[in-house]
């Protein structure tokens, strides 16, 4: 059996890419293709599994906020992933709660979505908002909405909803193999249903290996203050926020 | 033309072509989500049914999209070839598929009547084909394409190296290069999907693969998959560009949201022929196309998604490109929802494509959100290895970190040489040998530390 493999493992310092894996024969060798199937299994179920509701509701109350569960027009997790348009469009119950609740026009609408990987938002929301929300708390704040089955431009009717200036969403994103829970968040000024996308700034990969949760919550929150200041998101909307950062050392810990 | 069909208690009916071509066509998550697939298996085969008794000749009297409204119908149109056409043009699109079918039909033969095809012509005939039709008839065919070696031979298999890394940092993605070199990948051609778009990234990723190229007299080309336009830019800055890459769709709508239109191609083009970088051969075009392309840009005017597919590829065909590569799970689950669907566009596409004659290969691949594993790759790169695919993809442990989805791995392509017997380009076959790489029968040899290639 040759293991004509690792002359060259000193490469993989270079990338995370799964380099220098060697062989048996011209195959993987049996720890490596079980590795590769593990990372795939916990990829695949973080698609298929449900977000617990109850859990983020408990933490929104310890942390004082006001919450609406909500649901999209996809009933059920198959329909979700084979009709995306239906993730974009709240359901009808749901547009009822938010009309019942009589809202007022806030600044900023934050919305939690299962998407794609309900376990990022698990492991990352809450975290991620005890660093935020102390960042914009100069700023009006809608309940934040609990979403089942939504996709990022669900926010748009959301946001429109509540009159909200900016609306902003936390979703689950799609699972990488390497990346199983990943949180991604999208921010829109002037949220409208029928918004396309270059209308939104996107933070992507907050994971653990990814960004740290300080370090998007200062993003996050330079973009909503230049947001509201210069009345624009997206393309139009440039994230000078790393430069920023290297002008007065913010973020640094 | 209104079409009609009975099947069982049920009269089914047809108001025209456009809607027997998406009705009889396989089940595809894209279609439904379109409202254009059949309702149930007995409309399907009904339309199959009714699909299979239309003249060919129909095809040329009955545009599913109109010519004044797109440029590819024009396309189509203008380029049909009605002297190949004509020892076909009494056949209906059943009466095809048994011609296609006879043992007396041979490669040759099927070359000499593909410039009389219409892609909505062969769209049709593979929807009343079984997947082994689509493997047989294809595996008839060979699309011999060069330019610094010999790609599409009968009984070879090449793979494109793709080395992307989630910065476009130059040491990860040499890492990967290595490693697949070390492999035996990369006759197709050694490929980068940039993260970023800019001219100067794409110059800094040319000119760092064109040295390693020189450096180890790799008979090979390279490539990074940007925008058409930035290539043009950096073919103007006399820049290493050796392929030209674009994505492409069936639809003019498809292509402007891509930001591109059939002059541009023109275009790049002309800059290619003026660069004249090819050593053994002249074809410098590498063109990506998918499943689903024009539904996602809302650009199929109520056409099915496999027959919008065959349409992009009259814009390959156009250009007679090295490589074409059909991209065929990443799109997601809307458009393909599970393996099954993945492996039955994988072979409608490589059919279609070598039909067309096209240097099909495929990016075997899924998303996570797909219901697919590595095992439907494995299927289906050993049904494409047996239909005479002209490559594929190897990607590092199957695993790309950059785009976020799976695809055939180095391994992936040493196990189907194993099992089929297929040898990388003669000239990149030679160099591997030169190189210590690979023994004369393809298998790889151990690498010893102090391998040239490792010293980088």
């Amino acid at each position: 059996m040759s293991d004509a493999s690792n002359s060259w493992e000193k490469l993989k310092d270079f990338t995370d890419a799964r380099i220098a894996l060697g062989r048996t024969g011209g195959s993987l060798k049996t720890q490596e293709l079980l590795a590769f199937r593990k990372d795939h299994a916990l990829a695949k179920d973080a698609v298929w599994t449900p977000l617990d509701f109850t859990l983020l509701e408990n933490e929104l109350e310890n942390m004082n906020l006001d919450f609406l569960r909500l649901g999209s027009e996809a009933s059920d997790r198959e329909t979700y992933i084979r009709r995306p348009d239906l993730g974009r469009k709240l359901s009808q119950e749901s547009i009822a709660i938010i009309k019942n609740s009589n809202p007022s026009p806030a600044d900023i609408s934050i919305l939690i979505a299962d998407g794609l990987s309900a376990n990022a938002i698990s492991t990352h929301a809450i975290f991620f908002l005890e660093e935020f929300l102390p960042l914009v708390d100069r700023f009006s704040l809608a309940p934040i909405c609990l979403i089942n089955q939504g996709r990022v431009a669900i926010s748009d009717q959301i946001g429109e909803l509540f009159s909200s200036k900016i609306s902003i969403i936390l979703i689950g994103e799609r699972p990488g193999l390497s990346s199983p829970y990943s949180m991604g968040i999208y921010l829109t000024y002037n949220p409208k249903a029928g918004n396309t996308d270059e209308k939104r700034n996107c933070i992507s990969n907050i994971r653990v290996g990814g960004l740290p949760y300080a370090y998007a919550a200062g993003k996050l929150a330079f973009l909503t203050s230049e947001a509201l200041r210069l009345k624009l998101s997206g393309i139009d909307l440039k994230d000078t926020f790393d430069s920023q950062l290297l002008k007065n050392d913010f973020g640094k810990k | 033309m209104v079409y009609h069909h009975t099947v069982g208690n049920f009269n089914f009916t047809f108001p025209d072509l456009k809607t027997v071509l998406a009705k009889a066509s396989p089940e595809k998550s894209g279609d439904e989500m379109a409202g254009l697939a059949a309702k149930n298996e007995q409309e399907r085969i009904a339309a199959k049914l009714v699909l299979a008794d239309i003249p060919l000749k129909q095809f040329l009297n009955e545009e599913i999209i109109p010519s004044e409204t797109d440029a590819i119908s024009r396309l189509i149109q203008e380029t049909h070839d009605s002297k190949s056409f004509q020892s076909i043009s009494h056949l209906t699109v059943g009466g095809f598929r048994d011609w296609l079918l006879a043992y007396e039909t041979d490669g040759l033969k099927i070359a000499q009547i593909s410039p009389g095809l219409t892609p909505e012509m062969v769209a049709a005939v593979s929807k009343i084909m079984a997947n082994q039709d689509l493997i047989l008839v294809a595996s008839k065919i060979r699309v011999v394409t060069k330019f610094r070696n010999t790609i599409g031979l009968k009984g070879h298999f090449s793979t494109r190296l793709q080395p992307n890394n989630a910065t476009d940092d130059a040491k990860g993605i040499m890492a990967s290069t290595i490693d697949g070199l070390l492999y035996g990948v990369g006759d197709a051609v050694i490929g980068i999907n940039p993260v970023s778009d800019s001219a100067d990234t794409t110059l800094r990723l040319l000119q760092m693969l064109d040295k390693l190229r020189h450096q180890y007299e790799i008979p090979t080309q390279t490539c990074i998959l940007s925008h058409v336009t930035t290539t043009i830019d950096l073919i103007n800055r006399n820049a290493p560009v050796d392929l030209i890459f674009q994505s492409i769709g069936g639809t003019e709508k498809t292509n402007s949201s891509f930001g591109f239109s059939l002059k541009t191609l023109d275009e790049a083009y002309q800059a290619g022929i003026e660069l004249d970088r090819g050593t053994v051969g002249k074809n410098f075009m590498y063109f990506e196309t998918g499943q689903g392309s024009a539904h996602s840009a809302n650009a199929h005017h109520g056409v099915d998604q496999q027959t919008c597919e065959v349409r992009a590829y009259a814009v390959a065909r156009k250009y007679k490109p090295l490589l074409v590569n059909t991209v065929v799970g990443f799109i997601g689950p809307e458009y393909l929802y599970d393996g099954k669907q993945v492996i039955r566009a994988g072979l409608e596409d490589h059919f279609c494509g070598k039909l067309m004659g096209l240097p099909m290969g495929c990016d075997i691949c899924y998303t996570n959100h797909i219901n697919a594993d590595q095992d439907d790759m494995d299927n289906l790169l050993t049904l494409l290895g047996v239909a005479g695919c002209n490559f594929i993809m190897g990607v590092p442990g199957a695993d790309d970190v950059m785009l976020n989805y799976q695809s055939t791995s180095f391994h992936d392509q040493l196990y189907i040489r194993q099992v089929l017997g297929l040898k990388r380009a003669p000239e990149f076959e030679e160099w591997l040998f030169k190189m210590n790489l690979s023994d004369r029968t393809g298998k790889m040899l151990e690498v010893k530390q102090g391998s040239k290639l490792l010293d980088l």
